[in-house]
């Protein structure tokens, strides 16, 4: 059997869950204020989408088709509550930034859209990918978000100075304003708006129902 | 598919979960306890930096008679629902207090408060000026309000207008209050917009904490001595 790299590269890009379906923003503005928590999220739901979609694919010829959302939850629910248990005993400074926001990756409709979309249909190993392809789609949106406003409202990356503040002698003033969650709506409006001017596809794609959109996006 | 591979299934998933989450739970819940009191005693120190003073004296004192016990034995008792206006259901008979002198003189003390807020507990620290109706600080170190809104009682700029508030009034009784709008006065805080009822929490908590089962008989006794 060929080696099929298309579930896991696709969604990166051209069939990203967060720019092209819109998918997964609600977590994807409040935990982008700076680039740490972006990129533990972004771990955090990395993981829980590939063991998620695993799971499920494994067992998707025995989960009844009357109760299938319940168990897909159930064990979305409960890989959340294991990286949030995780979170909380080795990185506790971190989990208390978070706040909800981990255990809120189960109401993230990338997690049960592809499970529902992918998982339910294809065998564990391209399950596995189509995850991990849909979770670093959702985290390279995250990081770069992340970074351009840890950027420009503290001036840091990772905590770390890069721009020189105004108040220390710099030259660089912070705009407090990008700390805030409306800045997250805007910059990913731009990147939205960036991504289908160059492929005016995505555009179009809007009008076709995909099973995982019609459901709409989770708080 | 038949009803009963249906509950099967059903029955199967949430076992094998269940085992993962408990197993999770059990196995990191020391870890976790241990960052906890980490936080709880980092809280602390930030207190005594904020007001630039040195370490204190714990003391232990019995909550009913508000004086000075040797040890701790760990019981507690039960409120009546009419006083328990924190929400704290018991409370320990034998409170714990850092006091922090200079030359016998009081400086600050440090009462550790805690009460229920909208949704969940809020701990903290509340540290009391020498004349013991002033307060010097309040902080919490762990809530689990919502995000955004009651859990920014958390953030410096509002635990940072609780400084030079008074608890009671001349005639001595407990006039501290979070309020919607504007804090008029010495006895008033601004509340948090969208967090009304985690205000109502603090408020309650620190009139709990300086009433008659709280702190209040320790406050006395030390008003006594100061004469």
């Amino acid at each position: 059997m060929a080696f099929d790299n298309k579930p896991l590269l696709e969604p990166i890009i051209s069939a990203n869950p967060v720019i092209l379906h819109v998918l997964g923003i609600c977590s994807a503005l409040a935990v982008t204020t700076s680039l740490s928590t972006a990129l533990v999220m972004s771990v955090a739901l990395i993981f829980v989408i590939g063991f998620s979609n695993t799971l499920i694919s494994l067992i998707r010829h025995h989960i009844p088709k009357t109760i299938r959302l319940i168990v897909q939850i159930t064990i979305i629910a409960s890989l959340v509550i294991v990286v949030d248990q995780i979170l909380q005993a080795y990185m506790f400074e971190m989990s208390k930034r978070l706040s909800v926001f981990v255990g809120l990756i189960v109401t993230n409709c990338i997690v049960l859209g592809r499970a529902e979309a992918f998982a339910m249909k294809n065998p564990p190993l391209p399950s596995l990918l189509d995850g991990i392809g849909n979770g670093l789609g959702y985290a390279w949106i995250l990081l770069l978000i992340g970074a351009l406003r840890e950027l420009l409202a503290a001036g840091t990356l990772m905590g770390q100075a890069v721009l020189p503040l105004a108040e220390s002698g710099g030259w660089f003033t912070p705009l407090k304003m990008m700390s805030l969650p409306p800045s997250a709506f805007f910059l990913l409006g731009l990147l939205v708006w960036a991504v289908r001017t160059i492929k005016p596809d995505h555009v179009e794609t809007l009008l076709d129902a995909d099973s995982s959109r019609s459901e709409g996006d989770a708080p | 598919m038949s009803n009963l591979k249906t509950l099967g299934v059903a029955f199967l998933v949430a076992l094998v979960c269940s085992i993962v989450v408990s197993f999770t739970a059990v196995t990191l819940k020391p870890l976790q306890d241990a960052n906890r009191l980490r936080a709880s005693s980092a809280s602390l120190v930030e207190v005594l930096q904020t007001l630039g003073v040195g370490m204190p004296t714990t003391q232990l004192i019995d909550r009913v008679s508000g004086t000075s016990v040797r040890r701790d034995p760990g019981s507690e008792s039960e409120l009546e629902s009419s006083k328990d206006i924190a929400g704290l259901g018991q409370v320990e008979d034998v409170l714990t207090v850092y006091e922090l002198r200079t030359d016998g003189r009081l400086d600050l003390v440090i009462l550790p408060v805690r009460g229920s807020g909208y949704k969940s507990m809020l701990i903290g620290y509340l540290a009391l000026a020498g004349d013991l109706n002033t307060i010097a600080a309040l902080t919490f170190h762990q809530q689990d309000e919502t995000p955004g809104m009651g859990a920014r009682i958390m953030e410096e700029e509002w635990q940072a207008l609780w400084s030079d508030k008074q608890v009671s009034d001349q005639s001595g009784a407990i006039r501290i209050e979070v309020v919607k709008g504007t804090a008029e006065g010495v006895h008033e805080v601004d509340g948090i917009s969208g967090a009304t009822r985690t205000g109502t929490g603090v408020t309650n908590l620190v009139r709990f904490w300086f009433g008659p089962d709280g702190y209040g008989p320790y406050l006395a006794r030390l008003k006594r001595e100061a004469g």
